[in-house]
Formats: C-alpha cells, sequence, structure tokens
C-alpha cells in the first residue's frame, strides 16, 4: 500500500482512534479498577480489596444474586442448546436444501430479529404470552430467550457450513453411507466449530439479555441483569462493579472461545 | 464384439435435461466388464453429468442405466455398488487416511478391524501404508489423489468411476499416473470408467473411448479407431492434430472418390457412404502421414511453399502454404533415420500423403 493512501496516514488519524478507544473502554476500565476498591464509596479510592467480590457471595444481598445467577445460567444453557439445535437444521435446510423458491426469505426471517429493535421483540413477545395466556415467570423467559438467541446461534454455523463443499457428503453416499450416517459421520464433525461458536455467542447473548427479560419475567423471578438493575436503582454500590466485572470476565472468555473455535481448522 | 462379453453398465437411451436445456441426448451405450472405458469431450459436452448418473448423483429424466443387469437408475448412490474418485477427491479432511480408506467398507458393515486391515492392503496397493495415520491435508496432491484411489477400490466396487481425477496434478505426475492406474485396472480387474477432456490421456489408457460433444455420443470405438478413422469433423479434429481442408467430390468410381481442393488441385481417397458427386466434405489428414520432398515423388503430389519450421521435440512440425489459400501441416521426426526431409522456409515443397491417409469427413 503506497503511503500516500495509507489511512493511518491521514490528519488525526491516530487521534480520532484513541478518541474512540478511551470512549469504549474507560468505563469498563474505571469498574473494573473500583471494583477492588477498599471503600463503600464509588469514587474515592481508599487501597487494594476483595471486599466486594466477597460482599457478592455473602452479603446481604447474595441470596437475590445466588438466586438470579441460578437462573441466568440455566436459561442461558438451555436457551443456547435448543436455540442451536434449531439454527443448525435451519442451516442444514437452507445451505444443504438446493435452491428452493423461499431459501432468500427463509435466510432473511431467520437473521431479521437481529435487525429490529429489541424494544419492539420485547413487546411483542410480551403480548404474544399474554394472548396465549401464558402466565410469566421462569418459563416465558425462557421461550423468549430461545427465540432471539437463533440468529445469533445460526450465523456463525451457517458461515462455517457454506465453507464445507457438497462433494464431501457425496462421497460419503458413494461410499454406502445414508443420509443420516453422511450427516453424522462427515457433515456434523466439519460444521462443529461452528455450531461451539454459534452455541457460546447464543449462550452469553441469553445470560446478558436485559430488555427482553425485563418485560417477560415475572415477579420475584430475576435473571443477573435484572437484578443488577433492580439493586443499582436503590443506590450504586461497589458490590454491583465487583458483579459486572465477573461478567465481563466471562463474556470476554466465551467471546474469545468462540472466535478461537470458529478459526480452529479440525482437518489439518 | 463377442457374444459371451458381459455388458458392466447399459445405458439404454439416457436423456438428462435440466429444465428447457438437455444436457445429454438419447445416449444408449454398454461398458464390458474388465475394460478400461474412457468417456472423452470438452468441458460442457455432459461427460461428467453421464458419470453421476452412473453414480447416482443426477437424476435421470428418461431412460436407463443397468449394472451388471440390475436396473439402477432410481437407487440412492449408497445403494449402487460403484465407487467415485472425485476430481478434487473429497477426502474426509476430519479423518485419517487409513479412516478415510476404511469408510466405505464400515458403511457396508464391515467391522471395524477387518475394515481397517482392508484399508491397510490398499494403502499397500497405492503405496502409502507410511501415511496411514496423516490427515489428507498433510499428504501432496499425488499422494491425495492415490488416497482418493485406494478409499474407492477399498469396498470392491463392481465399477470404478473417476472423474478427471488426474486433472490436478503436474505433467510429470499425470503421466505416472496413467501407467499405475492402467495397472491397478489390470490387477483388479474392475470396470473402470473414467472422464476426461484430455485427448492424450484417454488414447494412452483405454480399451475404449466415446467421444462426446454437445450432449451427444459423436464416435465409440478404441483408441485407434478414433484416431485413424474418426467418423466426423468433430472427432477428427478434437482428438489429435489433422489438416482439415474444404473439397468438392467430382466423381466416385471403383470405391474412390476423387476430391478438388480449393486450389484445382486433385487428390483420391477412399468413398464414404452417403457421400456422392457434387457434395462439399472435408479432407481429414494426420500430419504424421504426410512427407515433403523438393521434387513431385508421385502424381498427387502437391506444390507448395514452405512457411515454418516448428520444433516439438521428438518432431518437426513444417506449415506449407499450397494455392487456393489453404495451407499443411507436416510432421517429421526428429530422428536421422527414414528419408527426413527438412526444407527451409520460402522454398518449393512437394506436400506428399501416405497411401490410405486422407479421410473423407461431412459436417
Amino acid at each position: 500500500m503506497s503511503a500516500k493512501t495509507d489511512v493511518k496516514n491521514y490528519t488525526g488519524f491516530r487521534t480520532l482512534t484513541f478518541v474512540c478507544l478511551f470512549i469504549l473502554y474507560a468505563p469498563l476500565v474505571v469498574v473494573t479498577i473500583y471494583s477492588f476498591n477498599a471503600s463503600p464509596s464509588i469514587t474515592v479510592w481508599e487501597g487494594f480489596s476483595l471486599r466486594w467480590y466477597g460482599d457478592v457471595f455473602t452479603g446481604p444481598e447474595s441470596g437475590k444474586f445466588k438466586a438470579a445467577a441460578i437462573n441466568s445460567f440455566s436459561i442461558a444453557l438451555i436457551a443456547a442448546t435448543l436455540a442451536t439445535i434449531i439454527a443448525t437444521s435451519a442451516a442444514t435446510a437452507i445451505v444443504r436444501g438446493g435452491i428452493f423458491k423461499t431459501r432468500t426469505l427463509s435466510l432473511g426471517l431467520i437473521s431479521l430479529p437481529l435487525m429490529v429493535p429489541e424494544i419492539v421483540l420485547a413487546v411483542a413477545t410480551l403480548i404474544f404470552f399474554n394472548a396465549v395466556g401464558f402466565t410469566r415467570g421462569y418459563m416465558t423467559i425462557l421461550v423468549a430467550h430461545i427465540a432471539f438467541c437463533i440468529p445469533f446461534a445460526y450465523l456463525p454455523i451457517q458461515a462455517r457450513m457454506q465453507g464445507i463443499e457438497d462433494t464431501y457428503e457425496q462421497a460419503a453416499m458413494d461410499l454406502y453411507a445414508t443420509k443420516a450416517q453422511a450427516f453424522r459421520r462427515v457433515l456434523l464433525p466439519l460444521m462443529m466449530p461452528g455450531i461451539i461458536s454459534g452455541f457460546l455467542l447464543a449462550f452469553i447473548v441469553s445470560l446478558d439479555d436485559f430488555i427482553i427479560t425485563n418485560f417477560v419475567k415475572g415477579a420475584g423471578v430475576e435473571t443477573l441483569p435484572t437484578a443488577i438493575f433492580g439493586s443499582v436503582k436503590q443506590g450504586l454500590k461497589p458490590n454491583i462493579m465487583a458483579i459486572s466485572t465477573m461478567l465481563l470476565a466471562l463474556s470476554i472468555v466465551m467471546v474469545t472461545l468462540s472466535y478461537v473455535v470458529s478459526k480452529t481448522d479440525n482437518t489439518k | 464384439m463377442t457374444e459371451n462379453t458381459q455388458i458392466a453398465v447399459d445405458v439404454r437411451d439416457a436423456i438428462k435435461r435440466y429444465g428447457d436445456f438437455t444436457a445429454l441426448h438419447r445416449i444408449s451405450l454398454g461398458i464390458r466388464d474388465n475394460e478400461f472405458f474412457t468417456l472423452l469431450g470438452p468441458s460442457g459436452c455432459g461427460k461428467t453429468t453421464l458419470l453421476r448418473m452412473i453414480a447416482g448423483f443426477e437424476d435421470v429424466t428418461e431412460g436407463a442405466i443397468f449394472l451388471y443387469g440390475e436396473e439402477i437408475e432410481d437407487l440412492p448412490p449408497h445403494q449402487r455398488p460403484v465407487n467415485t474418485v472425485f476430481q478434487n477427491y473429497a477426502l474426509f479432511p476430519h479423518m485419517s487416511v487409513l479412516e478415510n480408506v476404511s469408510f466405505g467398507l464400515e458403511m457396508r458393515g464391515a467391522s471395524k478391524a477387518d475394515a481397517r486391515t482392508r484399508a491397510g492392503e490398499m494403502l499397500e496397493l497405492v503405496q502409502l501404508t507410511q501415511f496411514a495415520s496423516r490427515k489428507p491435508s498433510q499428504l501432496s496432491g499425488g499422494q491425495q489423489q492415490r488416497v482418493a484411489l485406494a478409499r474407492a477400490l477399498a469396498p470392491s466396487p463392481k465399477v470404478l468411476l473417476l472423474d478427471e481425477p488426474l486433472s490436478a496434478l503436474d505433467l510429470k505426475l499425470r503421466k505416472a499416473m496413467q501407467i499405475e492406474l492402467k495397472h491397478i485396472q489390470r490387477e483388479t480387474g474392475i470396470t473402470f470408467i473414467f472422464v476426461t477432456h484430455d485427448q492424450e490421456e484417454a488414447l494412452t489408457m483405454s480399451d475404449r473411448i466415446a467421444v462426446m460433444s454437445a450432449g451427444e455420443m459423436q464416435q465409440l470405438g478404441d483408441p485407434r479407431d478414433i484416431y485413424e478413422t474418426p467418423r466426423n469433423m468433430f472427432v477428427a479434429d478434437f482428438i489429435g492434430d489433422t489438416n482439415l481442408l474444404d473439397v468438392s467430390v467430382e466423381g466416385i468410381a471403383a470405391g474412390r472418390a476423387t476430391c478438388k481442393l480449393s486450389g484445382g488441385h486433385r487428390l483420391t481417397c477412399d468413398a464414404v457412404d452417403g457421400v456422392n458427386a457434387g457434395a462439399k466434405v472435408h479432407l481429414s489428414v494426420r500430419p504424421e502421414r504426410l512427407f515433403l520432398s523438393d521434387q513431385p515423388t508421385a502424381a498427387e503430389s502437391l506444390q507448395g511453399t514452405v512457411v515454418e519450421n516448428i520444433f516439438i521435440g521428438t518432431d518437426i512440425s513444417t506449415i506449407v502454404d499450397v494455392p487456393g489459400g489453404q495451407h499443411f501441416t507436416v510432421r517429421t521426426s526428429n530422428s536421422d533415420r527414414g528419408n527426413k526431409r527438412i526444407l527451409d522456409p520460402g522454398t518449393t515443397a512437394y506436400v506428399n500423403m501416405e497411401p490410405g491417409a486422407a479421410r473423407l469427413l461431412v459436417d
């Protein structure tokens, strides 16, 4: 690339980059640092301590957080699993189903929820549950999460599958494998990195969701995001920063894992 | 064909249409047991489509396919006792070489131990025993090609289908594999159906060749037939090099046709059914069946001017302009034996034809 057209040489490139990075990450850095603060104040630094991490597990709000964490993780696990299964089936049908008339439409319908404002989905889901007479509670959160996780699980699976030539399945069938055997022995192992990546993405999206969950949850059923929000409304305390930091760490681990897995080549 | 020659694959009036497009126009051919049969043609001629119809990856729009007397065109691929060597090999990238080769055996119900034993034997046949535990991506193109061959041969198919398996290899390796394939075919006694667009490859390897073009079979015969007595313009032009000349038939007498070139010169050659006096046809003469001289050697010697000598290693190819705006390519063996005559460009030369070298062709 010639030096003149290299974007790095544009006036203000460096400044703009640092401003953007600062705006994006400064709040996260502050929260992370202050979660280790010894003081109950959220602005005055009084020294390093793990006090607020202890508080999350043993403090006055620990029961609430524990119940919320159990709900969050169990919902994320079930929702991500089911969404991944549905997304894998959808990807198989759309990528391997040949050319059918509603193919583009199907693809659009699956990825549309990513583009629709979440608040609209939340209201729509709530109205739907009311219309069919579901009592709001754990189950409504779970069903809603399964639904909105599908597009997140779908995209990495589809991307992976498009890279797999269909001659592999033909070769399997040529070698006496039935369609089901060709899928299980050849296509599925080759798709696995995409499937795991999709699962992790769906898991983290479910764990993190606030808006839809807040709409469809019943009274007394909390997930971590709604519990944190409830707690914050009664005043900002450093234990929230500790929880946030732990969630942040988990998210970083899972997103990194998802990325690494999607890049792995199980063919080498 | 003798009466007791068994037919391995019998394609009867097979037609393949994709919507309005007809990829294969009513093809009928019988591939004999234990023969090395080649489907030869340019890309888009339907040869791969026909192979995939035999394998079961393409439906047969009309017609039938029999495998050793059993009708198979409605069976799914996994129920047909034929195996395919794919053009890009399609080795399962997540399995080792040994797992790849034993896959077909396991799917057929062999125990894992039996499958592995047989797969080991197949790897021995293709000399890849020491690579059994490698992944396909760790092998060279030529080695992958041999794994694909071993994998397809392992379940002892009744017919082996090969879809341009050598096209990705470089020339030296391709030539070596041609010999190895032919050798393996003889050794295993399995009927091979080989698809290629490379006429030299087809001539080298095949017992019989079906030349295809535009979804139709142009000629079926052994390599010599196809090369020496092409049935039409397409075959003459596609197989090897040839001089194709526009001629008009002046008269036919005693099985010989007298033809006039556009420059007025007359040549005689064997008459062909359906070509009568007055017909505008083509004359095909292979360049190696022509020779040059500086004096006429016969009444039919054709006077011309040497344009260019092209050195091609084993031969020297000379282009000679003759009156009437036509030119001949003459091949002379690059050896001191025989009556080698290399004439300089610009000199007068006489083009002479071996008896029976010229062949009349209808479009």
